[in-house]
């Protein structure tokens, strides 16, 4: 029962980032950009939160930077394409590629500018460890299920569940689903396209940036590591499919997938003896297997938004 | 002066190097309905646009109830009164109408949507996805949308296009009113009969420039299509004499699903003889596409059969098909999505139908190059160059080309979907005449068609789709236009049934 236990909740501190960079990657599709730039978002955050803590020895600058990371990785790209109306494939790729290389070689040459160790102080780790709520965390199972958590965990869940009710339940969460559905319709309805487009394209620049402090404060406990992200921004990018683009989904999608990540340590070799590229593989092979999946589904309300993908120009003709 | 409600002075875009508006002056009254009348390309559209805040002009003014005002953005065309109902609806699909009407205005609706209901007699369920509704309901839901944010100008482009005839007297009920009640409406058109019948004025585009307004009482169709084309126009679509001969098509019980498991005809039956234009009735989407492509062989049968002079085709891929002599053109309404690669020019297009004919491993283009030469002149094609790319072609030239295409395959039966589609007077009236030429020569024409008017006078004998169903099939001589719109739209079959339960 305990192993069962500590895999679920490793399976949350796994599905974390992911859960981040879902969400970030949710409002950028519903504004009609497909950012495949998630990746390189999350490196700059992971980098730009190691760096920001270990220069001021503040968690909130950590924070700060990391936010700031994401939104310039964002910013880039979001002029590319509502500006100058670049191929947003081809932007996101290149976005991941920068991100990626920023990230490994800033993280890289900080370890390497001082002889002693380089790692954020542990007054900011510290802050971001499991926390403590008194007879609440003493509960048997629901205390450690669900109040023994980073103050990151709270803050995902709390932004999915914000983001479900701001994307269904405001003013302007009907305009910014219409502008991923039909730019042309909201821009005649009177809507601001691009002013809407690049705050939340910003917004969910944010997001992936906070997932990649997650991965460098939390993950790695404020040591850089080299290649830190590894692909969790890509299966973010799936899990938007898998989620059919619903924040509130995005929770257990997250999670499930963080599962499937850490399932090599808790499955005995006594029970099942797999090789443990098996399970290096799994969340990928699942990853696919939802894409396929994911392509025969009907309902209309559980697709793409439809000018996802789609650069709006207002005088086309 | 009379106080106009809307006045543009010396309008003038141009798009790169050609001016879409030139000039243009034009003026509507307080409880008037100014029909806008020109044809494709004249820039009905462009004007409106910028009307819109769509589209910014290059030169001239426009007068908002005597004040000089710029509308820079949809937005401000909003708050300035000016609502437009575009000609391609722009509503999300996913969304049900309220969500619609209240995009982008947040809470500040000026009139509720209920109340608009009331007050024009608009019958609308507003907690409907659009995606269910039928084009004439899609309309209504922009027409509530543009007045319950106050607009006192209203826009239509090309309103009727899609609408069946009871419909189209229906919305022109509601413009009537809307003109008692003291709104100015501009309804762009190039159906003659329509500004007839429900404008005051009209102010005719030629070219890009606004040739003539006069009042609608003072005119007639012939001034007007004069005015239009700028010289005068047989307006009467001939139907040629043919004798018809031996059956070619017998299409029996077909029966064929959509990719999403709706059913898109059911038991259609019919036959179709040389020498004889067989017209498709039918709202949107009553099967019409299926109907062709599973006759080409490009959309799988569920049940039935299809005969070519007795022999069985369905089944067969397309390249049998067509060797067997059937040939498909079907205008989609982006008119490049079926058939035509936008990207080659028009002889590599031609050749995309014949490569296969020749030897080897490299193309020979010589005579696809003759071909096209050849076509460009009996269609009278317009296009810079037989190499100029086919996208770059306005959009009936790109129609001719794939007309003359499946013409040049001399097909036994040929199928033609909206080949008119947005063409002006002077190439529909060409692709008619191609038709016809057709039917003389003995070939069976399959016409998917829009306009009745149109199947009226061109067809032999019309079949009406409705939802899928063969509702009817009649000689034209003897068919109206408002038989052929209850067929279509199934209020004849449901009077019936409440008859019988009477």
């Amino acid at each position: 029962m305990s192993t069962f236990l500590a895999f679920l909740y490793a399976a949350v501190l796994s599905g974390v980032p992911l859960l981040y960079g879902t969400l970030g990657e949710i409002i950028t599709e519903k504004a009609g950009h497909l950012n495949l730039g998630v990746e390189g978002m999350m490196y700059m955050g992971a980098a730009f939160a190691f760096m920001g803590g270990y220069i001021s020895g503040s968690p909130v600058v950590a924070l700060l930077f990391a936010i700031g990371a994401g939104v310039l990785g964002a910013l880039i790209y979001a002029f590319l394409t509502i500006t100058l109306k670049a191929n947003q494939n081809v932007s996101g790729l290149a976005l991941t590629t920068f991100g990626t290389g920023v990230a490994n070689f800033l993280g890289t040459s900080l370890q390497k500018s001082s002889v002693s160790v380089v790692v954020v102080p542990a007054s900011v780790v510290n802050v971001f460890k499991p926390l403590d709520m008194g007879f609440l965390s003493d509960l048997p199972v629901v205390g450690q299920l669900i109040f023994s958590h980073s103050l990151f965990t709270y803050l995902a869940v709390a932004l999915a569940i914000g983001m479900h009710l701001y994307l269904n339940k405001t003013h302007c969460g009907l305009n910014l689903r219409a502008i991923g559905e039909n730019p042309g319709a909201a821009d005649a309805a009177g809507v601001n396209v691009t002013l809407y487009k690049y705050v939340h394209l910003l917004v969910g620049g944010a997001i992936c940036g906070l997932g990649g402090a997650y991965i460098s404060l939390v993950t790695c406990a404020g040591n850089w590591q080299q290649d830190c992200v590894s692909g969790q921004g890509w299966i973010a990018v799936a899990l938007v499919i898998f989620v059919s683009w619903k924040p509130a989904k995005a929770l257990w999608g997250a999670f499930f997938f963080g599962a499937l990540r850490i399932l090599k340590l808790y499955v005995p070799a006594s029970v099942i003896s797999l090789p443990s590229a098996f399970y290096l593989m799994l969340p990928f092979a699942v990853t696919c297997v939802v894409l396929v999946l994911s392509s025969i589904r009907m309902r209309r309300e559980n697709q793409a938004p439809a000018a996802c993908g789609v650069n709006y120009f207002r005088e086309e003709r | 002066m009379a106080q106009y409600a809307i006045e543009l002075h010396g309008l003038t875009k141009r798009f790169g190097a050609v001016v879409a508006n030139d000039g243009i002056d034009l003026n509507v009254r307080k409880g008037e309905i100014l029909a806008l009348l020109g044809e494709n390309g004249s820039g009905k559209t462009t004007l409106m646009n910028m009307l819109s805040g769509i589209y910014q002009p290059d030169a001239g003014e426009i007068y908002l109830a005597g004040k000089k005002v710029n509308i820079r953005s949809p937005q401000e065309a909003i708050s300035l009164g000016i609502g437009m109902v575009h000609q391609h609806f722009k509503l999300v699909d996913v969304f049900t109408a309220r969500q619609n009407i209240m995009l982008g205005a947040g809470a500040h609706l000026r009139i509720q949507p209920e109340q608009l209901c009331e007050q024009f007699g608009f019958h609308l369920d507003l907690n409907k996805k659009i995606y269910d509704m039928s084009v004439s309901e899609k309309q209504t839901v922009e027409i509530i949308k543009v007045l319950s944010r106050g607009a006192d100008l209203l826009i239509l482009d090309e309103p009727t296009a899609v609408l069946t005839p009871q419909e189209i007297t229906t919305l022109f009920e509601i413009l009537r009113k809307m003109r008692s009640e003291g709104h100015a409406v501009i309804i762009i058109t190039h159906k003659l009969d329509e500004v007839l019948a429900v404008s005051d004025r009209v102010t005719v585009l030629h070219k890009g420039k606004s040739v003539a307004t006069v009042n609608t009482a003072e005119t007639d169709e012939y001034a007007l299509t004069s005015l239009m084309v700028g010289h005068a126009v047989d307006l009467n679509i001939q139907r040629a004499e043919a004798s018809v001969g031996s059956e070619l098509l017998d299409v029996h019980a077909l029966n064929v699903f959509r990719a999403d498991g709706s059913q898109a005809l059911k038991d259609v039956s019919f036959t179709l003889s040389a020498g004889e234009i067989l017209g498709v009735a039918g709202v949107a989407g009553s099967g019409q596409k299926e109907l062709c492509e599973s006759i080409a062989g490009l959309h799988p049968i569920a049940g039935g059969s299809i005969l070519m002079e007795n022999k069985r085709i369905d089944g067969l891929t397309p390249r049998e098909i067509i060797n067997r002599g059937v040939s498909m053109s079907f205008i989609p309404e982006d008119r490049l999505g079926m058939g035509l690669a936008g990207g080659l020019s028009l002889y590599d297009n031609l050749l995309l139908k014949t490569y296969r004919d020749q030897k080897g491993v490299f193309l020979r283009r010589r005579q696809a190059k003759d071909e096209a030469v050849q076509m460009v002149k009996e269609l009278e094609i317009s296009t810079p160059s037989i190499s100029t790319q086919v996208r770059k072609l306005s959009g009936g030239n790109v129609q001719k080309v794939l007309l003359g295409r499946e013409l040049n395959a001399n097909p036994r039966v040929l199928i033609t979907a909206y080949p008119v589609r947005g063409l002006d007077i002077n190439s529909s009236m060409t692709i008619y005449h191609l038709l016809n030429e057709q039917k003389k020569k003995g070939v069976g024409v399959l016409f998917i068609g829009e306009d009745l008017d149109v199947l009226l006078s061109l067809c032999d004998r019309i079949l009406v789709l409705c939802n899928g169903r063969v509702s009817a099939i009649v000689n034209s001589k003897y068919a109206t236009k408002e038989l052929l719109g209850l067929k279509m739209t199934g209020a004849w079959e449901h009077d019936d049934e409440e008859d019988d339960y009477a």
